[in-house]
């Protein structure tokens, strides 16, 4: 399976409008999240669950920090690291 | 300790006041004082008392007038110093008819005009009016403890201790402030004089607001929190201060329950501070003393072992209350109607249920502990700040947050996940930590997250005419203080004044007639707490460091020793489930919704979806997290204020109650002219 850049894009923004922002609020995916106020340090959790399932995947302790989630581009990326070096 | 309201008339084009419409006024708040009620009316103005008779049981009916019947006065509260003023009033020549703190107030106004406040030790709020003159007195106690509102329209002027009697006259229009719903959003509360309500004004804390007779007014501010300069050497070494903390305390605590005609009983959380309060009243006062409770359901909150050491060592009647989600959920309108504004946290419904409590068992009035965090330093968002101040000189150490565990101790043994989510949200603005406000950014940030969900005209109407910003009004002294010093006065006057000792003290209290005495706020125990060194409080992350040393050896060990524990309710999950009361959905339905205009209703109706399905989950309460928890409290809160005070509000009873003090100079004056029509 080929997940690109733009589908996990499409897919955590989608989740984060339905769950978090409840509107059609133009989402900056370079915005911090927690920064913004846009998600409390709870909600990210949520979000960490939402990639696990949809993705099938599991982070390992060392992974969870801020840097890695705490905007759309900055998940898009990490995500495409760790679908990218579970698939070689 | 009483309600009390009245109507101005500047100009002379209006009929007097009505006395039915004075009547329905104090009748809206009649549970503030159910023991008697009294009106003066003359050509211009109205004053109306329900009392609730703790001091001079037979002898302090309201309204009251000085010695020739020119001034007049509605009081609310007590002045605990009473006899100390009456004494040297006497000495000046001063004559006095009753044993009551009311008269003293007009004898004290007369002698020193606007400099007696700051000799007034208590919890007051007052309407004094020179009927010569024409002028009208709003004065309040340093903190805030007793409410008074005041509107001017048309040339009236109305005021009373609660928005809702103001609402009695239907020439009052109501809407909503979106300043103050702005501010409630962000600081827990509107700032006075700024209130949820457009037109109504909050007398301000610590300051006495004077009406001329054109209908013009001046505001004075005669205290305000003031703190010592962390460069002057402080004189007592802390053995010393302890000792004299320790009396100032028990002094405070004795006016509380010595300077009342009826038994005074005590709130026990199973904490420090109520234990001490406690502890000093049984020492006060032989006989039995009875002491009041709350348990809760949920493991989580409750306290109970605490509180039964505690009431076990005084030898206590205890009573005790036990608090259910549902029970939280079914009374949360009532408190509505009681706090008269937006809360975000259900805290105060355990409270209503408290005072009932205390009511039943015949207790009139209580001590509680409140007011010790905010002067010697208990919460943890003065610990927080100061970590954050610390790691501020050094943003990239993984040390220095490391202390966040000493004061979570849940953070490590979180799984690493919680823990970097947790440090990235208190790393957020480390570089303004020379700034004011610092210690207070993130709780303002994580509450204004939640206007989210104002409406695009709401958020418009903010956005061209913002409220007034706490920090835009700060002392010139403030920046001299210590960073401890600048978190308290910040927290002194929002949460402390417009939400723990009103939404959760006194509104829940008066809500079952229950009068509240808070011997950490005595006006001396005040001035001597705020010129301590910080370190005496904060002592590294060890929180009211002094007053532990007060309670070592006179309160078990254990409840000196153990863990703070914030006093919390079950918030959001009391309002999902099966059991929800059907108000929940009614207040949060599209309709609803529409009709307040406050709230973006696809954002709301999509939050509340999210979490009628997280109820679903066993686990629920846990996956409720501090935002969702806040954004369901306060909407639903906003939601049930504007039914109950903007598009309906409930009937009136003002004909309940019966005047048995009724100077009528209006009649007085027609009758005598009837009569001279006659000669």
């Amino acid at each position: 399976m080929n997940t690109t850049k733009e589908e996990i894009g499409l897919k955590v923004k989608g989740f984060i409008q339905e769950n978090f922002i409840f509107n059609d609020k133009v989402l900056d995916p370079q915005e911090s999240l927690l920064g913004s106020g846009t998600i409390d340090s709870t909600g990210i959790l949520e979000v960490i669950s939402f990639l696990e399932l949809t993705y099938g995947i599991h982070f390992e302790d060392n992974e969870l920090v801020a840097n890695n989630f705490d905007s759309i581009a900055k998940i898009q990326s990490f995500m495409m690291q760790k679908l990218g070096g579970a698939g070689s | 300790m009483c309600g009390i309201a009245g109507i101005i008339h500047t100009g002379d084009e209006h009929a007097p006041p009505s006395a039915q419409l004075l009547q329905a006024m104090i009748g809206s708040i009649r549970y503030r004082g159910p023991d008697e009620f009294g009106v003066y009316r003359d050509r211009n103005a109205g004053l109306v008392h329900a009392r609730l008779s703790i001091i001079d049981l037979s002898g302090g009916q309201q309204p009251m007038s000085n010695e020739d019947g020119s001034l007049w006065i509605v009081f609310n509260g007590e002045i605990f110093n009473y006899i100390e003023l009456r004494n040297e009033l006497q000495s000046l020549g001063h004559r006095f008819r009753t044993q009551s703190d009311t008269e003293v107030i007009i004898h004290a106004y007369e002698t020193w005009g606007n400099d007696c406040f700051r000799r007034f030790n208590g919890q007051w709020a007052f309407g004094l009016w020179d009927s010569k003159n024409r002028k009208l007195v709003l004065s309040r106690d340093r903190i805030g403890v007793r409410p008074l509102y005041v509107c001017e329209a048309h040339g009236k002027i109305w005021f009373a201790s609660e928005v809702k009697a103001i609402f009695s006259d239907p020439e009052v229009p109501r809407r909503v402030d979106h300043r103050g719903l702005d501010q409630t959003f962000t600081y827990w509360t509107s700032l006075a004089p700024v209130s949820l309500f457009e037109g109504i004004e909050e007398i301000q804390p610590g300051s006495v607001r004077t009406y001329e007779r054109n209908g013009s007014h001046s505001d004075r501010i005669y205290w305000r929190p003031q703190y010592s300069d962390p460069k002057e050497q402080y004189a007592l070494p802390m053995a010393d201060a302890t000792e004299a903390l320790r009396e100032k305390l028990m002094h405070a605590t004795e006016l509380r329950m010595l300077r009342a005609d009826v038994p005074v009983g005590s709130y026990l959380s199973g904490g420090l501070d109520s234990s001490v309060v406690a502890w000093m009243g049984r020492q006060a006062k032989k006989g039995s003393f009875q002491t009041f409770s709350l348990r809760f359901d949920d493991a989580e909150f409750d306290e109970t072992s605490y509180q039964q050491l505690m009431s076990s060592q005084l030898d206590s009647v205890h009573h005790e209350v036990v608090i259910s989600r549902s029970d939280i959920a079914r009374v949360f309108p009532d408190v509505i109607w009681h706090t008269e504004r937006p809360i975000l946290r259900t805290a105060p419904a355990p409270l209503f249920l408290l005072s009932r409590l205390v009511r039943q068992s015949g207790i009139k009035a209580v001590l509680t502990g409140e007011g010790a965090d905010e002067m010697l330093g208990g919460y943890d968002i003065f610990r927080e700040a100061k970590i954050r101040q610390f790691w501020s000189r050094q943003p990239e150490s993984v040390i220095r947050p490391r202390l966040f565990e000493r004061i979570y101790p849940y953070l490590g043994r979180s799984p690493n996940q919680a823990k970097g989510m947790a440090l990235q949200f208190w790393r957020q603005g480390l570089e303004r930590a020379q700034l004011p406000g610092f210690s207070h950014e993130p709780r303002w940030f994580t509450t204004s997250s939640l206007k989210k969900f104002f409406s695009s005209d709401i958020r418009q109407s903010i956005g061209a005419n913002p409220g007034p910003d706490v920090l835009s009004s700060l002392p010139a002294e403030f920046t001299a203080w210590d960073p401890l010093a600048q978190a308290q006065y910040l927290e002194v006057v929002t949460l402390l004044s417009g939400y723990l000792i009103s939404s959760q003290g006194d509104r829940m209290l008066m809500a079952h007639s229950v009068e509240g005495r808070f011997p950490f706020l005595d006006s001396d125990v005040m001035e001597f707490c705020n010129g301590l060194p910080a370190d005496y409080k904060l002592n590294i992350l060890n929180e009211k460091y002094i007053l532990k040393k007060v309670a070592r050896g006179i309160i078990p060990d254990e409840i000196v020793k153990r863990q703070k524990q914030p006093y919390r309710a079950p918030d959001a999950i009391s309002f999902i489930g099966p059991d929800a009361p059907e108000y929940v959905e009614e207040m949060l339905s599209e309709h609803a919704l529409k009709e307040s205009g406050l709230f973006d209703v696809a954002a709301v109706r999509g939050f509340y979806a999210k979490c009628a399905a997280k109820g679903k989950n066993a686990a629920a309460s846990a996956a409720f997290g501090n935002s969702d928890n806040m954004a369901l409290v306060g909407i639903l809160s906003t939601q049930l204020m504007y039914r109950l005070f903007v598009s309906g509000g409930r009937p009136s009873p003002g004909d309940q109650c019966t005047f048995t003090t009724n100077i009528d100079r209006v009649l007085e004056h027609t009758e005598h002219a009837t009569q001279e029509n006659r000669l």
